[in-house]
């Protein structure tokens, strides 16, 4: 059942590179990172791959696979004709460093942008009472491995570098979405989201749901009802008067300082 | 420090407390080095969020008693010690039990989001070993759900320190892919050499450049994990080389029983390439239940003697335990790890294994659907993408895979001090909590309890020196020319051919059932092996170059892979994860007696036989003394009369 794969692979560094033809052999039930390993076992010891898990949960293994963001180790060769040729390159939107290894610092910067879980101060460790229905949708968005696959693919970054600065991309608008929905979180992230992180540049193409690999409804659960939270909070007519009668200061939380 | 002999080749970074290692037990480590003021640095091989804590997927044990108000420390305290049939170090699994809820609870005020019960509280599932629901869960993620949430918890305090002092990691710090290949020690002083050198720094690389550093540290935190890559089938990720459990070898502390390796029962057999990857526990907890190619439940007829009183006998029974606890026993199939996988080792053995060498794991006709898909998404989407089978209408074809160690560093159980001083160890890669066999759930709450044990003790050890320890410069020169050996020899084997038959080695001749014959042969080859190792060549640069990372790696399995050959050769009886062919009884006197690994001078490991501390009485009195029989000698019990009324009653 084992048979000879073509693959074409990235080959470089930050500076020069290029695509390098290899044959690999591949056997039943194999998964695109399997071959990958096995070409860095028998032909190329020092071809720079990220991977942990092997099994999805980690989310290191991201590239693209003929042009398609997608964890290796998740992606099986059954997929793929035999006589096809494979590219593996990777991911566009990140630097590389080496390989298919690129710099994805991006994230944790922007990871650390974002003020934290903020619990009533009043309730202790042990008091929390929550139900089920009520953390539902956070836990949806806490299924995320982190392996930036909507990131790399979200035009808003994939070809636009200067939009880095203002945007934080899906994953990140989500983590916004995922503790605006906790239900013991007593902070208010409508007005940054859409001021320091892009919410607004979000143009709802659904890209990010599509290569996510734990399936979350990226767009529909997270983006969306953020930017009507924002809607609701920046923008409604009514609750513009009533904070112009009431004279209520803003309650937003500040952003945190000294992390960009 | 002699500055002359560093070029620029060398970054250097001073940090009160060094933890290696991101995971759980590092994470939480360093959290509490950082809140106890010191100036923290996380090394992390991978990048931060990434580390195997995330493949944990049952859940993490505490007995808040949130499904079952008779649950209490007590109760969790002695399944544990059941489980690692009373080799345990009493005092981790004393404080583990008292500790893990508060632990959990913490979590959960940093932002955890656990599944919950209709009162709202935390909700709880049943595990191998444990008496009551005690494991804390989200579905089948809760190892991902705690590092994401100690990893946003470093993201907090860094926040914090950037208001405060305008960095955010002025007072804690990731280094991600970063490998740290040694530790320093001071020189010490030479008219007294009995006075034991203590811990001055750690050296290492960057993964991504190859560029060194060091980190100049009076303590550093050993959380490096296990040592399963030395296992072909294995549940483990490319990061559990043993690293920490080598570097404190090589600093001069101490290794506890380092025979006992856990292999999980439930790995996946099929496709070969997925082989070994772990099958929740949580399977059965829910209802799964395993059968052979009969299509009988075969853990029936593999309850062990020390067991009877709490496992049922008939699958009436065993059924009627999930919604009545109280007055039906549980199923065999929720045995503790090491029980079930030698069942299974068995029905293969026996010819009546599945079609792939394993057995069935079968949930599919035991709970709809729905139910499957809401308690074990991550299970049903490992099988369906990876083997194309559909788990809410097949069974799974499972069988044993290496997964877990034991045996570790030996700490001091309140402080996570290993023998060197300013050397602290917590979690998989410390010894003496588990004993010979780690309950499901027991390992993330051992994280959560023992990282901040480790990072108190740690900060509170710095706190107490006089003056920091310095590196010596030598030392420094030697870690550069060990790590650079690989990369400057011309010809060589590859490294990967190396691990290739050191994995196939240790699966075979030190795996699940281990026979004298087959481990010294195993001794012989591990030297055969170990002077290729130092010969293999790994072309390429420095910057990420995994030939060479794992070149590197390989010192560390091999020295781990002869610790656990040499004390499963020692130890002459059956316990736990080590069970021997030729020795199958459990033995009272071995229950007394822990095997100490050392590393001699020229390189060679040297085991010693300690005797096992013994039990506080209040502890103790927690069994009755039925039981206690079944694990200890004559003399041990000679002092506890029976019926003195000191001893409980029946458990159950």
């Amino acid at each position: 059942m084992g048979y000879q794969a073509s693959l074409r692979v990235w080959r470089g560094d930050a500076g020069t590179g290029k695509l390098t033809d290899y044959q690999v052999e591949v056997n039943e039930g194999e998964v695109v990172l399997d071959v990958l390993h096995r070409l860095q076992a028998t032909q190329a010891s020092d071809l720079a791959i990220r991977w942990n898990c092997k099994a999805g949960k980690c989310g290191s293994c991201s590239m693209e696979i003929n042009g398609r963001p997608r964890l290796a180790c998740m992606t099986r060769m059954s997929v793929f004709v035999p006589d096809e040729t494979l590219t593996i390159t990777p991911m566009r939107t990140f630097p590389v460093i080496r390989d298919l290894v690129t710099d994805v610092s991006f994230n944790y910067v922007k990871a650390r942008q974002i003020p934290s879980f903020t619990p009533p101060p009043s309730v202790k460790p042990g008091e929390f009472r929550m139900q089920q229905v009520d953390v539902n949708r956070s836990q949806e968005f806490r299924k995320c491995i982190e392996c930036f696959l909507c990131q790399n693919t979200c035009h808003v970054i994939r070809d636009h570098a200067d939009n880095e600065r203002p945007f934080a991309g899906p994953r990140f608008l989500m983590r916004i979405a995922e503790l605006e929905m906790h239900p013991a979180d007593v902070a208010d992230r409508r007005e940054i989201a859409q001021d320091d992180f892009g919410l607004g540049y979000c143009n709802i193409t659904k890209c990010c749901t599509e290569v996510c690999p734990e399936h979350i409804k990226i767009t529909d659960n997270a983006l969306i009802p953020m930017k009507e939270r924002v809607v609701g909070r920046k923008y409604d007519p009514v609750v513009w008067l009533g904070d112009k009668i009431a004279r209520r200061t803003r309650r937003d939380t500040a952003k945190v300082p000294n992390t960009r | 420090m002699d500055d002359a002999v560093f070029s620029d080749e060398i970054d250097r970074y001073r940090y009160d407390v060094v933890v290696v290692g991101a995971g759980g037990s590092g994470l939480r480590a360093a959290i509490e080095a950082r809140m106890c003021g010191k100036k923290t640095a996380v090394i992390s091989k991978s990048l931060l969020g990434k580390a195997h804590t995330v493949m944990a997927e049952g859940g993490c044990a505490a007995a808040m008693g949130n499904m079952n108000p008779r649950d209490n420390w007590q109760v969790h305290f002695r399944d544990t010690m059941r489980g690692g049939k009373f080799l345990n170090n009493w005092r981790m699994a004393e404080l583990h039990a008292k500790e893990a809820p508060d632990r959990v609870y913490e979590l959960e005020a940093w932002g955890a989001l656990f599944d919950r019960t209709s009162d709202g509280r935390i909700s709880q599932r049943n595990f191998g070993g444990h008496e009551y629901p005690r494991l804390a869960h989200v579905g089948d993620r809760t190892g991902l759900e705690m590092i994401r949430t100690l990893q946003q918890q470093v993201v907090a305090l860094q926040q914090a320190d950037a208001a405060a002092l305008g960095d955010p990691e002025a007072m804690i710090k990731v280094f991600a892919e970063t490998t740290v290949t040694d530790l320093l020690l001071e020189k010490g002083n030479p008219g007294r050499p009995r006075v034991p050198k203590r811990i001055a720094g750690a050296f290492g690389y960057f993964r991504d450049t190859g560029r060194f550093v060091l980190f100049e540290a009076p303590a550093v935190v050993l959380a490096t994990g296990g040592i399963g890559k030395a296992y072909k089938v294995t549940s483990n990720s490319w990061e559990y080389t043993g690293d920490g459990h080598a570097l404190a070898l090589r600093a001069g502390a101490t290794l506890l029983n380092m025979e006992f390796v856990q292999l999980h029962p439930t790995g996946m057999v099929w496709p070969p390439s997925v082989r070994g990857i772990l099958v929740t526990e949580s399977v059965r907890g829910d209802g799964g239940v395993l059968r052979n190619s009969e299509g009988k439940r075969f853990m029936f007829d593999y309850v062990p003697d020390v067991f009877r009183a709490q496992y049922a006998e008939t699958e009436e029974e065993a059924d009627g335990w999930y919604d009545d606890p109280d007055h039906n026993r549980r199923p065999p199939e929720l045995l503790p790890r090491d029980e079930v996988a030698r069942s299974i080792n068995s029905e293969v053995k026996a010819g009546r294994g599945s079609p792939h060498g394993g057995v069935f794991l079968d949930i599919a006709s035991r709970r709809p659907a729905d139910y499957i898909l809401r308690r074990l998404p991550s299970m049903y989407h490992q099988f369906k993408e990876l083997a194309d089978v559909d788990i809410t209408r097949e069974p799974m074809e499972i069988g044993p895979t290496c997964h877990y160690v034991m045996g570790g560093v030996e700490v001091d159980p309140d402080t996570g001090a290993a023998s060197v001083p300013g050397l602290f160890a917590a979690g998989e890669v410390s010894g003496g909590m588990h004993g010979s066999n780690r309950l499901g759930g027991n390992s993330l709450s051992d994280l959560l309890v023992f990282g901040r044990r480790a990072g108190l003790g740690a900060a509170r050890y710095v706190s107490a020196l006089p003056f920091r320890p310095v590196v010596p410069a030598a030392a420094v020169s030697a870690a550069v020319a060990t790590a650079l050996e690989p990369l400057h020899r011309t010809e060589g084997e590859s490294p990967y051919a190396v691990h290739g038959e050191l994995q196939q080695l240790m699966f075979d001749l030190v795996g699940l059932i281990r026979r004298e014959s087959e481990l010294k042969t195993a001794l012989v080859e591990l030297d055969k092996l170990r002077a290729r190792a130092a010969q293999v060549c790994a072309p390429g640069g420095r910057a990420y170059n995994p030939g060479w990372h794992l070149a590197l790696d390989l010192r560390n399995m091999l020295v781990v892979a002869d610790c656990v050959a040499q004390a499963a050769l020692e130890r002459q009886e059956s316990r736990g994860g080590h069970t021997r062919d030729d020795y199958p009884g459990m033995s009272a006197e071995w229950r007394k007696v822990n095997l100490v690994c050392s590393l001699g001078g020229d390189g060679t490991v040297s085991l010693r036989h300690q005797p096992m501390p013994a039990m506080r009485e209040d502890l103790l009195t927690l069994f009755d003394l039925a039981e206690l029989k079944k694990y200890m000698t004559e003399d041990e019990l000679a002092g506890l009369a029976e019926g003195s009324g000191v001893f409980a009653e029946e458990t159950h």
